[in-house]
């Protein structure tokens, strides 16, 4: 088995509000091995932002409050690194695309300006290599993310580009500087299926190339199905299914994963589902167990009492309900 | 008046016979929409499909009225109603309702729910005064929302309350046609699945016609009775929901199925070959000449770039918009 790159134990979040506590992650497990394409699906609001972006080290604290939990990157805990070291972890080890390439891009300054400044910084504490001039390695980074006429977009301010464009030049900016491990958070959401795919085709594309590690995070469960070899699904703050991609879509376990697919309207038509009834918990007070037996229609005593740990079904397939591990007893 | 096959004829409740908007900027005139004819009859799901920038959107709002066509006629019942909203009389505003994208934006924060419910009672039922809270009741059970929410504010309710509520404010003068313009596209499937179960559940009982604007062609295979494509103010493609998925013909089309990202292999095989996506939308202003989706197309042929393909009907009630299958070619 290759190496792990990504290791999170047990993290457990929690947001400081008026009150109380929002308890929003809760004992997550995750992770990810050199080159893999991982997959975290789930609805909106149900922490997958959150885990990716404790992860980076960009979780505001205050609110945000670690309760527990480690994240290992390459053997070393995030949660106790150094700024010196979070920063180097952060130029040569993880970067994340975010949903909105348009929130995401400084919008008074040129594409080359914001681009040569995390080419600079990032050749900074780089010894060893040759050291090309911040101009040519970012033209080389826009030319990986097949956009047309870099030298003339290095000179453009990001509302003279399309949605498309704005996305492929994140892209570049996150991938100037080699690195293991790439987080797109949503890449393709606020675009067109057609650029969406465009967008998906290249990252798949630069990550074979620069053997990158790549997380996405989607809540499509299409793109995930098409672009991810494993897949974990998020429901409410805690992992309930983590499996093989295929294995996932053939035989999906978990009462949640199941609904979710039901929900989906298909190309083949059958028409549509009911949705599942209930809503989202309130993380103020989320329910007890398995936040899911509220909404399950299989929930028995114990799911209300008892938070169920990922069982092994198999080799590839992990899930945490106890109607699985009953099967098995 | 439409004929059907069979020899039946229905009135349409709405007609849109080569409608037009122009929108005229600094940089030059925008041609939104661009010819597009279609009806609904009652009790019909017209799917209206597009990227963004293709003029679904000014399709809608011209119905409504929200803007003033630049040409060509839209007939409501029989009856031309291509005038402004505020030129329009009060009871073709009682027929004519829509739904917008963002249920956030579209609900006045400051109105509890009856209020907001209340004001186009108040507006379009002559005998209101016969018991307006029952009234206003009768519509929330409609959308399956409990009465306690008559109380309520907008912000105190999720996504999918406050796009019920908006369903339920069109549905409270009784309409005979709903434009939706992307109902779902801003929640989650699971709350999807539920609003659109409403929906058909209230076509099939008040026998609506549906105006469906939306960039989800998965959706539309589930709940259209007919789906158009739009490009660029044009509709390049029309057919029967079933029959449009399993041959489509247009170039444009088959490049946006096969972009679609699907949860199964059965819809798979639905996809015709994988056609990659290329090249953006192009800006309005300067329209590609020809065909306007030469530029991205795969199969392109001289006589694309020089001359505009003409609406052919292929099979009954399916009609392209492209040179590769007009009669002359």
């Amino acid at each position: 088995m290759s190496q792990l790159i990504l290791d999170i134990k047990n993290l457990t979040v929690n947001f400081r509000v008026y009150g109380g506590y929002l308890k929003v992650l809760n004992e997550v497990n995750f992770s990810v091995s050199q080159g893999e394409k991982v997959g975290l699906v789930g609805e909106t609001g149900c922490g997958k932002t959150t885990t990716m972006k404790t992860v980076m080290g960009i979780l505001p604290q205050p609110p945000g409050k670690i309760a527990q939990g480690e994240i290992f990157f390459q053997g070393k805990n995030v949660l106790t690194m150094k700024k010196s070291e979070i920063e180097k972890m952060r130029q040569t080890g993880i970067s994340m695309i975010f949903q909105d390439p348009t929130a995401a891009l400084n919008p008074v300054f040129t594409i080359g300006q914001q681009l040569y400044d995390v080419v600079q910084h990032s050749q900074s504490s780089d010894d060893g290599q040759s050291r090309l001039s911040a101009h040519e390695v970012s033209i080389r980074a826009l030319q990986d993310v097949s956009l047309p006429d870099p030298k003339r977009i290095l000179d453009n301010y990001p509302l003279q580009l399309s949605g498309g464009m704005r996305q492929r030049v994140c892209i570049a900016l996150a991938i100037a500087r080699a690195k293991q491990l790439l987080i797109a958070d949503e890449p393709g959401t606020s675009l067109d299926v057609t650029i969406q795919d465009q967008i998906l085709r290249l990252l798949n594309q630069i990550a074979a190339e620069k053997q990158m590690a790549i997380i996405l995070i989607s809540h499509s469960l299409g793109v995930i199905r098409e672009w991810t070899n494993r897949v974990y699904v998020m429901y409410a703050g805690s992992i309930v299914e983590e499996s093989t991609t295929e294995e996932l879509f053939s035989h999906p376990l978990h009462p949640y994963t199941r609904a979710l697919m039901d929900c989906v309207p298909k190309l083949t038509g059958g028409g549509t589902a009911e949705g599942i009834p209930g809503r989202i918990p309130d993380y103020f007070n989320p329910p007890t167990g398995c936040r899911f037996h509220p909404r399950c229609p299989h929930a028995f005593a114990l799911c209300s009492e008892k938070k169920p740990a990922l069982y092994h079904v198999n080799d590839t397939h992990q899930v945490a309900c106890y109607l699985y591990q009953e099967v098995k007893q | 008046m439409l004929s059907l096959p069979g020899g039946k004829t229905v009135n349409a409740v709405l007609e849109v016979k080569k409608l037009k908007k122009y929108f005229s900027t600094t940089k030059g005139v925008v041609k939104a929409v661009n010819d597009v004819s279609f009806s609904i009859t009652p009790g019909e799901t017209l799917g209206l499909v597009g990227e963004s920038g293709s003029g679904k959107s000014t399709v809608a709002y011209t119905v409504m009225g929200l803007y003033q066509p630049s040409g060509g006629q839209i007939l409501f019942q029989g009856q031309d109603v291509a005038i402004s909203h505020h030129k329009r009389k009060r009871i073709l505003k009682k027929e004519l309702q829509i739904v917008f994208q963002d249920p956030g934006s579209s609900l006045n924060p400051r109105q509890t729910i009856e209020n907001i419910l209340a004001l186009p009672i108040r507006l379009h039922d002559r005998d209101y005064k016969k018991g307006i809270a029952e009234k206003v009741q009768e519509i929330l059970s409609l959308v399956e929302l409990p009465v306690e929410y008559m109380e309520k504010y907008p912000r105190s309710l999720g996504g999918g309350e406050k796009q019920m509520v908006a369903i339920a404010r069109a549905l409270a003068t009784n309409p005979s046609l709903i434009v939706l313009d992307e109902p779902t596209s801003a929640l989650d499937v699971s709350i999807q699945a539920k609003i659109i179960h409403k929906l058909i559940e209230i076509q099939q009982e008040k026998n609506l016609g549906y105006l469906f604007i939306t960039h989800d062609l998965s959706l539309m295979r589930n709940i259209a009775h007919r789906v158009a494509i739009m490009y660029l103010g044009r509709i390049v493609e029309t057919a029967p929901a079933q029959q449009f998925f399993e041959t489509p013909y247009h170039p444009y089309t088959r490049m946006l199925i096969s972009s679609i990202p699907v949860v199964s292999s059965e819809e798979e095989k639905l996809k015709p070959g994988k056609i990659p996506s290329m090249g953006e939308i192009p800006s309005p202003v300067n329209m590609p000449a020809g065909c306007v989706f030469h530029p991205r197309c795969v199969d392109r042929m001289p006589i694309c770039d020089q001359e505009e393909p003409i609406n052919f009907e292929i099979k009954p009630g399916h009609w392209v918009k492209c040179h590769l299958w007009s009669p002359n070619k």
